[in-house]
């Protein structure tokens, strides 16, 4: 009960500390009300907390580079460590953040990244508990979406204000990374959570807030949210709004909507094996008009071909080619219903044995 | 640094503010760095202190850019506290998964044809409006479950004929009724010659600010209402094809061009390996 006391103390200081006014509990989003404020919270990314954990007790750290699918904690991770650096006191001098949202084009690399980095700061001296290293941290948060020429422009600067300044970099994708920029740091690549921790932090979260979930919708939040912890804690913030405390399997999958129905599959499928195009036409008009995602059609629909007894292996590579470029279209943006329409049409041409091929092509 | 401007329609209340960023086409990253974090980063002028945040509604977030959508993830995050996002798509599939993660998503189904019908009857009844059986069935039918299609028409055929009679022409719109002409031209005669009319015919609808994409999708639907079944497989492929290359393309004419040549050698092909 004490320390409850003793660390409610905490957060009310450090909201004030960052000028703001303490935030009614209910208001806040789970997912930010729960989020790690120290690295040793982290879940299920053990190397990056052990060097972390030993760059706090030594107050030395090289640049770092995060790295891996959303939710999965880089962002928490840098920001923990920051102000576990830091404290909140010297937080707001010592720690620049910038992210998408803020313009990161090659001009405010030059000024305003270049200007921050090049201030000297004092020596290293513990304040009220904190380490207090003798430098500053860059955070460039989703870092994958800054142009390349923005990206070149840091080269140098990391170089030549590597005694003051440590860059994190945060980014989904490393390949969206010039080679330099990762090859100046250290990388660590976030795992997806795996089904035991993401339950084991949802089991705490259902504690705090007292909600009820039974073993089955426990392992549904795990697969639906694919490792994914801020989406899982998304949706059940989500089903604890619309259906109270005790919460079910079926509620969480209505909530999350990625899960299309296996009727609705069922039936696209039946259509193609039908031979019938404009029964098929029929079935994606519907699919598009109950608003179903199309990517997630596709991965729903390439499970049953696969999983199917029924068809040969050359139906199903035939099927699958199809998917796969269908797939590759939508991600460019290309109409979801024309996608769908196609890949059913191929579907029951490779079902139905007809001719892949044009046959009056001259 | 250098400015710009950009103009943007907002629509707000006590409430909320809803604004449409996609409309700043290409800059649309700015709206997103710039108006729309301000919009968040302030906290809702209350006296009673009642509210704690505020709401933004933006529509057509599918059609935001990539960066935009980038720059819209952390302040999504960061200002939680004081401001909730309400995003609004035709296809979730357009927006990125970061996004997605930070959302609740709630899928909305199109109504069915009978739930249209209900509507349409209540309508009738406020507007005192005699309804033929079948009649608003009929309508419903032609609105391809879309609710403001369905009701538009109604009034259209309100304004056309009334007292209405049960076998009335429900007109379709004026630029499906030339998409249509256009097809049984196409039907008719596979020419270089045709083509070139035809292309006249697009650059008018074009012009009209129908976008290229749903023109090509009203194009496939209705050549595959007059085609064999095995051409209806390579016309579907075709279309979804040059629609892709659409998208990636700057042009739209182009693609809808070579769709509809594709096309042409296709019928005609069939023609003649059929009728010799």
């Amino acid at each position: 009960m004490g320390r409850e006391r003793e660390r409610e103390r905490e957060r009310v200081s450090f909201f004030r500390s960052l000028r703001m006014a303490p935030i009614l509990q209910s208001s806040q989003p789970w997912v930010e009300k729960y989020r790690p404020k120290q690295v040793k919270d982290v879940a299920h990314q053990d190397e990056v907390v052990r060097v972390l954990t030993n760059t706090l007790e030594t107050a030395n750290c090289p640049h770092m580079l995060f790295y891996g699918p959303p939710g999965t904690g880089k962002t928490t991770t840098a920001l923990a460590i920051a102000h576990q650096l830091f404290g909140p006191e010297l937080y707001k001098s010592r720690v620049l953040e910038l992210n998408a949202s803020d313009d990161r084009g090659i001009n405010v690399v030059r000024t305003k990244i270049k200007d921050f980095a090049a201030v000297a700061v004092g020596s290293g001296q513990r304040q009220g508990g904190y380490p207090c290293p003798p430098y500053k941290i860059i955070i460039l948060d989703e870092a994958d979406s800054m142009t390349e020429d923005a990206q070149n422009a840091l080269r140098r600067t990391m170089e030549t204000y590597s005694k003051v300044t440590r860059f994190f970099f945060i980014c989904n994708y490393i390949s969206r990374i010039i080679e330099p920029l990762a090859s100046r740091c250290a990388k660590f690549r976030f795992k997806p959570l795996s089904e035991e921790i993401m339950t084991s932090r949802i089991l705490h979260i259902c504690k705090e807030e007292g909600l009820n979930l039974d073993a089955e919708a426990l392992s549904t939040v795990s697969t639906i949210s694919q490792g994914d912890l801020r989406r899982a804690i998304t949706y059940l913030q989500g089903a604890a709004r619309l259906f109270g405390s005790s919460i079910t399997s079926k509620d969480l999958i209505s909530v999350s909507g990625v899960v299309i129905p296996q009727e609705v599959v069922g039936a696209l499928l039946a259509a193609c094996k039908s031979g019938n195009f404009d029964l098929a036409n029929k079935e994606v008009n519907n699919v598009i008009a109950e608003g179903y995602p199309v990517s997630q059609m596709l991965s729903q629909l390439f499970e049953v071909v696969v999983e199917a007894d029924d068809i040969s292996d050359e139906q199903k590579a035939r099927i699958c080619k199809r998917l796969g470029e269908a797939d590759k279209c939508l991600v460019d943006g290309a109409d979801e219903y024309l996608q769908l329409l196609d890949v059913a049409s191929n579907t029951m041409r490779a079902l139905c044995n007809m001719p892949q091929e044009f046959s009056y092509e001259t | 640094m250098r400015n710009i401007d950009i103009e943007l329609t907002t629509l707000s209340s006590t409430h909320h503010v809803e604004m449409n960023p996609s409309d700043a086409g290409f800059q649309d990253r700015y709206v997103v760095q710039e108006i729309i974090k301000e919009m968040a980063k302030n906290r809702p002028i209350d006296t009673k202190g009642k509210k704690r945040f505020k709401v933004l509604v933006l529509n057509e977030v599918d059609k935001l850019s990539r960066e935009a959508q980038h720059s819209l993830r952390r302040t999504m995050e960061k200002y939680s506290a004081s401001c909730r996002l309400i995003l609004c798509c035709n296809s979730s599939s357009k927006v990125t998964e970061a996004i997605r993660s930070r959302c609740l998503n709630i899928r909305i189904n199109a109504p069915r044809e009978d739930q249209i019908v209900k509507v349409l009857e209540f309508i009738a009844k406020k507007e005192n409006l005699q309804l033929p059986a079948g009649f608003a069935a009929r309508v419903a039918e032609k609105s391809n479950r879309s609710l403001r299609r369905a009701i538009l028409s109604f009034e259209t055929c309100r304004v056309q004929q009334y007292p209405f009679t049960i076998n009335q022409v429900i007109s379709p719109m004026d630029w499906e009724e030339y998409v249509s002409e256009i097809v049984s031209d196409i039907m008719k005669e596979q020419s270089p010659k045709r083509l070139f009319q035809v292309r006249g015919k697009l650059y008018e609808l074009l012009i009209k600010c129908i976008p290229p994409e749903i023109l090509l999708k009203r194009l496939l639907h209705d050549l595959l209402g007059k085609l064999d079944a095995e051409l209806k497989h390579e016309v579907c492929h075709w279309a979804a094809y040059y629609e892709h290359r659409m998208r990636l393309g700057q042009k739209a004419i182009f693609h809808l061009e070579a769709f509809i040549a594709k096309f042409m050698s296709i019928y005609k092909a069939f023609l003649i390996a059929t009728f010799g």
